[in-house]
């Protein structure tokens, strides 16, 4: 089974976020990147179904060279390669969507894992767009998967319960928190990464479909206040909340 | 671009979902800031009644894809279905309620129409005539505001970010050729959480609990709580630390890694207010936070906060709002 996982090097989730100058950016002096937690997920689901079907598990990502060290991360977890496409510029996810499924084709996978969404930009599409690009199935959000000869079947959270998609590979899986426990990388694994192929290639994205207006730090909340302790300040919650906040 | 508006209207038993009134709304705002008119698209089988719903707030079409073949759900067949609608209507925006099923689609269609897409948009506005859509990024610590380059914009909108209302307005029903072709996977099993269960992220109201509730056998005290809201109005939410120490469901988190709500009002029980959860509520409209420890950053968001234990705080509160329910 040819196994394909797209990946993104984003800042960690307890980095500060600071506007840069031009305001529509963020500045990353001194900000901590890692592999996007949700496509940890995914690397781990690509290794399990190689594990259970035989494959190969190939990882790529769209981004600068410093994401050679994320995808080293993969392959020290197990992927058996990694593809970086180099650009310096800022894809929006239709770009980043078009570059991926465009390198994809060459590797036929039948299956690509993605993580649900990178935490950076917390679009979610990157995924849905390949697998409409490449008319693959496409299960998003997935918390549980079963694979077999030439089939899915995934199941996700929905508003009130839960549902389980069946579809035909080739397929696009997103990757929800809940759907595996991700390996830490061992020694054996980093050692053995070093010698597993990275291929590097410069890639030219499509112009963006959107275009960043601003980037502004979210609206301050309103000054809070301390009612007072214990279950004596109930009554005063109460009244706060019928008469000022009116949401009783 | 086209200054029209196409609104995806989500339906669930019959009933179109609270969240695709409010995209109505918003989508009637927007088309009216345009200059534009706002239709809505229904897509499936058995959904043509659905029609008069979306014309009582404000569709003055209503482009219906109906076919057998979208029984079950199918998120490739309605992405089809919806993008045959959107280009029947001649629409240039597209907006779909930030659901399961929105989220999952919004990409999906706009992929097809070779056009943009935001998800999880909190504000819109329109600037020298074009659609601005703002969304939180890095999990709320700074918003991105964002103007299509294409001839379609996709928008998914936060469910409780916008406020539904009704418009009634002529509705006319006009049939849109369902896709034809294979379908590629659809939804074979719907299994319900439970009876009564209010959505987490549709609820009005969301009382969450943390470590301060020492131990999932106190989840009742909360239960309570959600029940004396009355039938419909509150559903239950929990921090990381609960759901990773197994005492509630991943699908009750709230945060970062969980789910993000925007309630009327957010109750936060024992909570300390971890970034990664500050994340999954802060766009809440009224926060209020229940921790012993007055240091704790939950108070920094809320906008009523009392110091006190959990254990005892928490049944004065059920009992308070009970009597308000009387």
């Amino acid at each position: 089974m040819e196994i394909l996982v797209l990946v993104k090097r984003v800042p960690a989730t307890d980095s500060q976020i600071k506007i840069a100058a031009d305001g529509k950016s963020y500045d990353a002096q001194g900000v901590e990147f890692v592999l996007n937690p949700y496509d940890e997920f995914a690397v781990e689901e690509a290794l399990k179904t190689k594990e259970a079907r035989g494959g190969t598990v190939t990882v790529m990502t769209l981004g600068t060279s410093a994401a050679q060290k994320d995808l080293r991360t993969c392959l020290a977890m197990g992927a058996d390669k990694a593809i970086l496409l180099t650009c310096e510029d800022h894809p929006d996810s239709a770009a980043v969507a078009s570059v991926l499924a465009e390198k994809s084709k060459e590797l036929a996978p039948d299956l690509i894992f993605c993580g649900k969404q990178a935490v950076d930009d917390d679009a979610g599409q990157v995924g849905p767009r390949v697998a409409t690009l490449l008319g693959f199935a496409c299960a998003t959000d997935v918390n549980s998967l079963e694979i077999g000869d030439d089939t899915f079947a995934a199941t996700r959270d929905i508003e009130g319960g839960r549902e389980t998609i069946e579809g035909k590979l080739p397929a696009v899986i997103t990757c929800q928190k809940g759907l595996n426990e991700p390996r830490y990388p061992n020694l054996k694994g980093i050692m053995a990464a070093k010698k597993k192929p990275l291929d590097e290639a410069a890639a030219t994205p499509p112009d963006n479909k959107v275009e960043v207006v601003a980037l502004e730090p979210p609206a301050e909340r309103p000054a809070p206040s301390i009612l007072g302790e214990g279950a004596a300040a109930v009554t005063t919650l109460i009244d706060k909340l019928q008469n000022e906040a009116k949401v009783l | 671009m086209s200054n029209d508006v196409l609104v995806f209207v989500e339906q669930q038993d019959g009933q179109i979902k609270k969240a695709s009134f409010e995209a109505l709304a918003a989508g009637r705002e927007t088309a009216g800031n345009l200059s534009g008119a706002v239709s809505a698209a229904i897509v499936g089988a058995g959904i043509r009644n659905l029609a008069t719903q979306a014309a009582q707030h404000g569709a003055t079409k209503v482009f219906v894809a109906e076919s057998d073949v979208l029984a079950a759900h199918s998120g490739d067949g309605c992405a089809r279905a919806i993008a045959a609608c959107a280009e029947q209507s001649g629409a240039g925006t597209v907006l779909f309620a930030h659901t399961a099923m929105g989220k999952d689609l919004a990409p999906r269609v706009a992929q097809l129409l070779d056009g943009a897409c935001t998800t999880d948009a909190t504000q819109l506005s329109v600037v020298d005539g074009v659609l601005q859509a703002s969304k939180p990024v890095f999990a709320g610590k700074a918003i991105k505001q964002l103007r299509p380059n294409a001839a379609h914009y996709c928008v998914t909108l936060r469910p409780n970010a916008f406020a539904a209302s009704e418009a009634p307005a002529a509705g006319e029903v006009v049939n849109v050729a369902a896709p034809d072709g294979d379908l590629l996977a659809i939804v074979k099993e719907i299994s319900a959480a439970s009876v009564n269960h209010v959505p987490l992220q549709e609820a009005s109201v969301v009382v969450s609990a943390g470590r301060g509730l020492k131990g999932p056998e106190h989840w009742t005290l909360l239960e309570q709580l959600v029940e004396a809201f009355g039938p419909g109005v509150a559903a239950m939410g929990a921090s990381r630390a609960v759901v990773d120490a197994g005492w509630r469901p991943h699908s009750e988190q709230v945060g970062q890694t969980g789910k993000v709500v925007a309630p009327m009002l957010y109750i936060a029980v024992g909570i300390s207010g971890a970034i990664q959860h500050l994340a999954g509520m802060v766009t809440s409209k009224f926060i209020v936070a229940i921790n012993k420890d007055p240091q704790a950053p939950i108070f920094k968001v809320a906008n009523y906060g009392i110091v006190g234990d959990a254990f005892e705080v928490l049944p004065a509160l059920t009992e308070a709002i009970r009597t308000t329910r009387q």
